[in-house]
């Protein structure tokens, strides 16, 4: 485990929670998150994990708590504010700009760094013609660090899943972003594109000195490269700890497998 | 004689359509001389044919001309929607609307200017830079708080057109006392309602005309545009009948008696000719590829593909929508005031939200997100629907226009079923394909992922 961290943590969950009328989907959800971690999230379907992210990155409005990132709050700004503050995100079922090439799915995960506006592009000056040569090279770069290159100007929804699944982390990616939430990243995924994937967070979080929060339904990718795990049931946390310390943890396996699955096991 | 017109009609409408590949293909060469020559070219082949008279009629009759001068307002009016709706994703009934606005403000503004009164060029000139400069002022200024509400927004926007609005007309009032002299009466006309003044006078009212619907469109898109989809259609065809209704009672609830209320407005000068037309046609396609070919079209793209995962790629839909909304509104202006002053009468009957379906069908007919397909589609539109009705004349008689809506329908049924993706789908010509981007050489490794590497 990491050494304790006395900066200030990237992001820092306190007293979150969200009624949806009676329903209580997080309650009392707390998180911190120091720079360079991978942190897991899990725990069973409906348990309140992608509504956690959905506050964290300003689709939802918290009925309780705060949010602070980087040391400011962020609850009630809008989901683009966050975003260019600094939080990626992807989505549990792939939200592609589905019938846009590759490189345009990227370049407008570019666009609050295009450097030029609408005027500059209705007269096509000088201006235009420099900032969109630099932006779309940078794009080109970009994916050709995913090995996406080769599909640039595919349309998106016709790539294979794995791919999709990659150009979506990729144009979170392009966002800029000092946190990425990943929302079952794996969905779907056979085990050889789970091994790719894993090598792949890995590799991103390295190279673009990343701070990884994911969701995961993949115990086998949650144990293998989550640091720490944290996890939640009916919108409780239940417990948080080490991926050994989870794996041994009674709560954890009665919320999955039921009571009495611990003595079990 | 019914056969040969239909055959006509169709001969017509190949024209057409090799007309304007031609001239997207002249448009988008990259040598600028043949761009410039293609274009006068263009100009040209159509302006021979309105005027070159051989045995007594010109080469285009006047039914022709009428329907080509329709279709190049029909052609703004319908890039516009195709931006809110195709490339957007807002479904929206308010473009007839806007185009009702740009008629009747340009046409009024021209109609004083001739019966010597200047105050519709200044009072709508003054509220349509004024208005712009203080709604992107106010627009900047609440940009500086975050989480400011919808509606509180939109009061700030309301009181500030509002007071624009007074401004203008005051300085409408005070000015024109000086200028008015100089106009004469439409008996005899003054210095500046002759030649060049008054087709200075006709670009500006367009031009000014265009603003006016877009400054509209802001106003109403602001509260509108937060609605859903499906919601906001339904909302704009409100604004429709709005619009309609007080064009209907412009001389009774509105102080316009030059409006002449539901019999109509006469005696608009009919200053559109084929250079105006062609002029603003071709403005308005240029500016329309060059925003979607660039980062903001782009954004524009985003919204109408997934609002949700935009949200997240940093893109303020809110303000995406907005803009997407305004420049179409500005076309329907643009292309209102150049088929007024074609027509030199309006009807509120043209305006009314039944027609007010027919940019929503050229759209669709055309395919959504394709401009070619909207271009296409306007002039093809017109002349199958002229053509259609010049041959159930001949076998209907006096029924023959309720039977073409009978049959123009299923025709559109028909295209749906056999083509969903409308004409030409997703096809662009020339001057409106995206630019090519060439494949780059890899200067980074590229991250090896297969496992056993």
């Amino acid at each position: 485990m990491n050494t304790p961290n006395t900066s200030t943590p990237v992001l820092e969950v306190t007293g979150l929670t969200k009624y949806f009328g009676g329903l209580r989907a997080v309650n009392d959800f707390n998180m911190t998150i120091h720079k360079g971690e991978l942190v897991g999230l899990i725990g069973p379907n409906g348990a309140g994990k992608t509504t956690a992210f959905n506050m964290i990155t300003g689709l939802y409005y918290p009925s309780k708590g705060e949010i602070l990132f980087e040391g400011e709050s962020v609850v009630g700004l809008q989901p683009f504010e966050i975003t260019r503050m600094g939080i990626g995100r992807t989505f549990q079922n792939i939200r592609l700009f589905s019938n846009l090439t590759v490189l345009d799915n990227v370049r407008i995960a570019y666009h609050p760094h295009s450097g030029y506006g609408l005027i500059d592009g209705i007269f096509r000056n000088s201006k235009y013609s420099a900032k969109e040569k630099e932006l779309t090279e940078k794009t080109q770069d970009f994916l050709s660090i995913f090995n996406l290159n080769r599909f640039e100007s595919e349309i998106a929804k016709n790539l294979p899943y794995g791919q999709q699944r990659r150009l979506e982390i990729a144009r979170a990616l392009a966002c800029n972003p000092h946190l990425l939430l990943l929302d079952e990243p794996a969905a779907g995924m056979n085990p050889k594109e789970i091994t790719e994937l894993m090598e792949l967070i890995h590799f991103i979080r390295d190279k673009f000195g990343l701070t990884i929060l994911l969701i995961e339904h993949q115990m086998r990718l949650v144990m293998d490269i989550c640091e720490r795990i944290t996890v939640l049931d009916f919108g409780e946390v239940i417990a948080r700890g080490t991926p050994v310390e989870i794996q041994n943890n009674t709560q954890v396996i009665e919320a999955y497998l039921g009571k009495g699955a611990a003595n079990v096991a | 004689m019914e056969l040969g017109f239909l055959v006509g009609s169709i001969v017509k409408i190949g024209a057409i359509l090799a007309y304007l590949y031609g001239l997207l293909w002249v448009l988008g060469h990259k040598k600028w001389w043949v761009k410039i020559v293609g274009i006068a070219a263009a100009f040209t082949v159509i302006q021979l044919g309105l005027t070159v008279v051989i045995g007594g009629n010109t080469l285009l009759n006047d039914f022709d001309s009428g329907l080509l001068f329709q279709a190049a307002s029909m052609t703004m009016v319908a890039l516009g929607l195709n931006l809110i709706y195709g490339f957007n994703g807002q479904f929206s009934l308010g473009q007839w609307g806007f185009y009702g606005i740009g008629a009747y403000a340009a046409a009024d503004v021209t109609f004083r200017w001739t019966h010597g009164d200047s105050r519709g060029l200044i009072v709508l000139g003054v509220g349509a830079i004024l208005g712009g400069l203080v709604l992107l002022g106010i627009n900047k200024w609440l940009s500086r708080y975050r989480g400011v509400p919808v509606m509180s927004a939109f009061a700030f926007y309301l009181v500030g057109s509002i007071l624009v609005g007074i401004v203008a007309v005051g300085i409408g009032n005070a000015v024109d006392p000086s200028i008015a002299p100089l106009l004469g009466s439409q008996a005899e006309p003054g210095p500046l309602t002759q030649g060049a003044w008054m087709q200075i006078v006709y670009f500006l009212a367009v031009i000014f005309a265009g603003v006016f619907a877009a400054e509209i469109s802001f106003l109403l898109g602001i509260p509108v545009l937060s609605l859903g989809s499906d919601y906001f259609g339904i909302a704009t065809l409100g604004f429709t009948i709005v619009v309609n209704t007080l064009m209907v009672n412009s001389d009774t609830i509105l102080p316009f008696p030059e409006m002449k209320g539901g019999r109509g407005m006469i005696g608009i000068p009919k200053l559109t000719t084929w250079f105006w037309a062609f002029f603003f046609m071709v403005l308005v396609i240029i500016i329309m590829r060059n925003i979607i070919h660039s980062s903001t079209g782009r954004t524009i793209l985003s919204v109408r593909e997934d609002e949700t995962a935009a949200k997240a790629m940093g893109i303020d839909i809110a303000n995406t929508k907005l803009l997407a909304f305004v420049i179409g509104s500005l076309f329907a202006g643009i292309g209102g005031g150049v088929y007024a002053h074609y027509i030199g009468f309006l009807s509120p009957k043209t305006f009314d939200f039944l027609p007010g379906f027919n940019p929503m069908i050229i759209v669709v007919f055309g395919g959504l997100g394709s401009m070619t397909g909207t271009i296409a589609a306007s002039f093809a539109w017109i002349f199958f629907l002229e053509g259609m009705l010049r041959v159930l004349l001949s076998q209907f008689g006096t029924d023959a226009p309720t039977w073409r809506f009978v049959l123009y329908p299923i025709a559109i049924l028909l295209l749906m079923l056999l083509k969903p993706q409308g004409l030409l789908g997703k096809v662009e010509w020339g001057f409106l394909k995206a630019p090519i981007v060439k494949a780059r050489e890899i200067f980074s490794k590229p991250v090896e992922t297969t496992s056993g590497q």
